[in-house]
């Protein structure tokens, strides 16, 4: 198709205008990455630290010394594996009976659980209720009440209805199971869905707080959201108290501690981001497929 | 007696799928526990609840907290903070993704573009308490915005104190945070236009900017009233991860929401008084939901809504 000489000018300029934009997306993380790089003269001078001018490495080492970091980096690590590998499991079993239409009750179940994406109880029965069941303290209470959400559900419902009915008529005919058949035949067949399904809850596992912040009080159990969180509306102070025991003290400051312990918590997000992006992607499509 | 073959063959129903009846029931059970026992759990907000004598035994006091917190200072002013920030929110971001979507699609060079996109949905993977941090850091004294302020010959307000200018840097950082990812529904309709649209319209002589205006935005229009609907499903929700990880006391005039208002009242163990205001949330919540989704449905005789 010709353009027009003002449409060139318009789609250099939407190039330049949307390059722009992705800068600005971009920017926030590169100002603290330069921070948490800085010596502590460099990070307190004004100015837009696009780069740092001058390289420490101290905020990190002080970061990395520190027990609660440590603790809360493991915890993370813990729940992100333990809630996605839960997710995955009770999401299939959830969802392949729905998506059957043999299944009895299938709209009235299909309806106890899409209610509850229209309403919920709330965060003060919701802490009432976990209390009774003793869950208090435990890694399974940032595991488990999140396990199934009515959202992730319905998308793998939707996909395993996208599969050829006579896949199951086959297996049955082999002597399969339901329970076989969810595990064998549509499991192995329907990885993308899965793998954003996966992907989803891992990054929510790993960037949640709130739960653990209500729920976790032994710090011992905490998870590093939590400590960051901390950090950030302590402005550092307890982190310089911990690390104030030798010379580092002039080359680091609240605001690189800070930066330092932000780079840390989203490092492994960063690190698979580019490798995974696409299924997130995906996954919205496929969340688009209506009812 | 008419209805026995009936119950016999439900009967038989439920015989044959065991093994699927067998998923279902840990499922069922499961929303039970956590979903629905948390809403029955709700009645301790017409009650006087005391840990000691638990939900079931704490005295009723029929309307008493609701009373309390209509009453109260502090109930009323979060509601209209609540609906204040969903409304800028609404009016500033509503658009952002659209035309995100839109300037996207007029880029050729597919690579360029995904690479920008890529770029602009980073910020939806972080949670606000990374974010909160890196913008207590970049809007604080002596931070970036203030430089670009003074550069300007601006004295650079405090940003995070001072009510006015917290407003502007929660609708900022929110679009900032959600449009790329706002975007990836719309590119996803734009795709989904028929191709024939264009071409009939290129012989009719319309240009890129004439194309844009009949063909691009009428497609648009039911994601966005589908996105619509469920944002003013949302109104009672002013985005509570964000502001609990940027505001202070300082700024409770503006900032302090319902869901705020809720934890704290909570942590303040005024256990009964919070779930009222929770209730209140939720239940206005759910009328908001089904009575956009029916507007909807009627606007557009039945094709749209969101169920």
């Amino acid at each position: 198709m010709k353009q027009t000489t003002g449409e060139k000018v318009f789609g250099v300029f939407n190039m330049f205008l949307l390059g722009m934009v992705a800068l600005l997306c971009l920017y926030p993380f590169i100002y603290t990455l330069t921070i948490s790089l800085s010596t502590a003269t460099e990070a307190s001078r004004d100015g837009f630290h696009f780069y740092p001018k001058e390289i420490s490495l101290t905020s990190y080492k002080v970061v990395l010394s520190n027990p609660d970091i440590v603790t809360g980096f493991m915890n993370s690590v813990v729940r992100t594996v333990l809630g996605t590998v839960l997710t995955l499991m009770a999401t299939c079993v959830a969802a392949y009976p729905l998506s059957r239409r043999e299944m009895p009750h299938r709209s009235l179940i299909t309806f106890i659980i899409v209610f509850t994406m229209l309403f919920g109880g709330g965060v003060v029965p919701g802490y009432l209720l976990i209390k009774k069941l003793g869950l208090i303290n435990t890694v399974w209470v940032l595991v488990v009440p999140g396990m199934l959400s009515a959202f992730n559900i319905i998308i793998v419902k939707n996909f395993f209805q996208s599969l050829p009915e006579s896949l199951v008529e086959s297996a049955r005919i082999d002597g399969a199971g339901e329970w076989r058949i969810l595990f064998q035949v549509f499991i192995p067949l329907s990885k993308p869905v899965l793998a954003t399904v996966a992907l989803w809850s891992a990054v929510a596992h790993w960037n949640a707080w709130f739960d653990a912040m209500l729920y976790i009080t032994d710090d011992r159990k905490q998870v590093l959201q939590t400590f960051l969180q901390r950090i950030v509306i302590e402005s550092g102070t307890k982190m310089m108290e911990l690390g104030i025991n030798d010379t580092a003290v002039i080359s680091f400051t609240a605001e690189t501690i800070k930066a330092a312990t932000i780079i840390v918590t989203i490092l492994p997000i960063i690190c698979v981001y580019p490798f995974v992006q696409k299924y997130f992607v995906k996954g919205i499509m496929l969340g688009g497929v209506k009812e | 007696m008419s209805d026995e073959p009936n119950r016999r063959s439900r009967w038989v129903d439920y015989g044959r799928n065991l093994g699927l009846i067998s998923m279902a029931i840990p499922v069922v059970l499961f929303f039970l526990v956590f979903s629905y026992v948390p809403m029955t759990g709700q009645v301790i907000g017409f009650k006087d609840y005391v840990m000691s004598d638990g939900v079931f035994g704490s005295a009723w006091v029929g309307l008493d907290n609701f009373a309390r917190l209509f009453g109260s200072e502090d109930f009323p002013r979060a509601i209209r903070n609540t609906l204040t920030i969903s409304m800028l929110r609404l009016c500033c971001g509503f658009f952002a993704p659209v035309l995100l979507a839109l300037m996207l699609n007029e880029v050729r060079m597919a690579g360029y573009k995904r690479s920008i996109q890529t770029l602009t949905y980073l910020p939806h993977f972080f949670s606000w308490v990374i974010l909160g941090g890196i913008f207590m850091m970049i809007f604080g004294g002596g931070g970036p915005v203030s430089v670009g302020a003074k550069l300007l010959g601006m004295t650079p307000p405090s940003f995070l104190t001072d009510d006015f200018w917290f407003l502007v840097v929660l609708i900022v950082t929110g679009i900032w945070q959600s449009a790329g990812w706002g975007a990836i529904i719309y590119l996803a309709a734009l795709s989904g236009i028929n191709p024939g649209l264009y071409e009939a319209a290129v012989i009719d002589g319309a240009n890129r900017w004439r194309q844009t205006i009949h063909i691009t935005i009428p497609c648009l229009i039911p994601t966005m009233i589908t996105l619509f609907v469920l944002s003013l499903g949302g109104i009672l929700t002013a985005g509570f991860d964000q502001i609990y990880n940027l505001y202070n006391p300082l700024v409770f005039d503006v900032a302090d929401i319902i869901d705020t208002y809720v934890l704290r009242r909570m942590i303040g163990l005024d256990l009964s008084l919070a779930a009222a205001a929770g209730m209140f949330q939720g239940v206005v919540g759910l009328i908001l939901v089904v009575g956009a989704n029916f507007i909807a449905r009627k606007i557009s005789k039945g094709e749209q809504g969101v169920w």
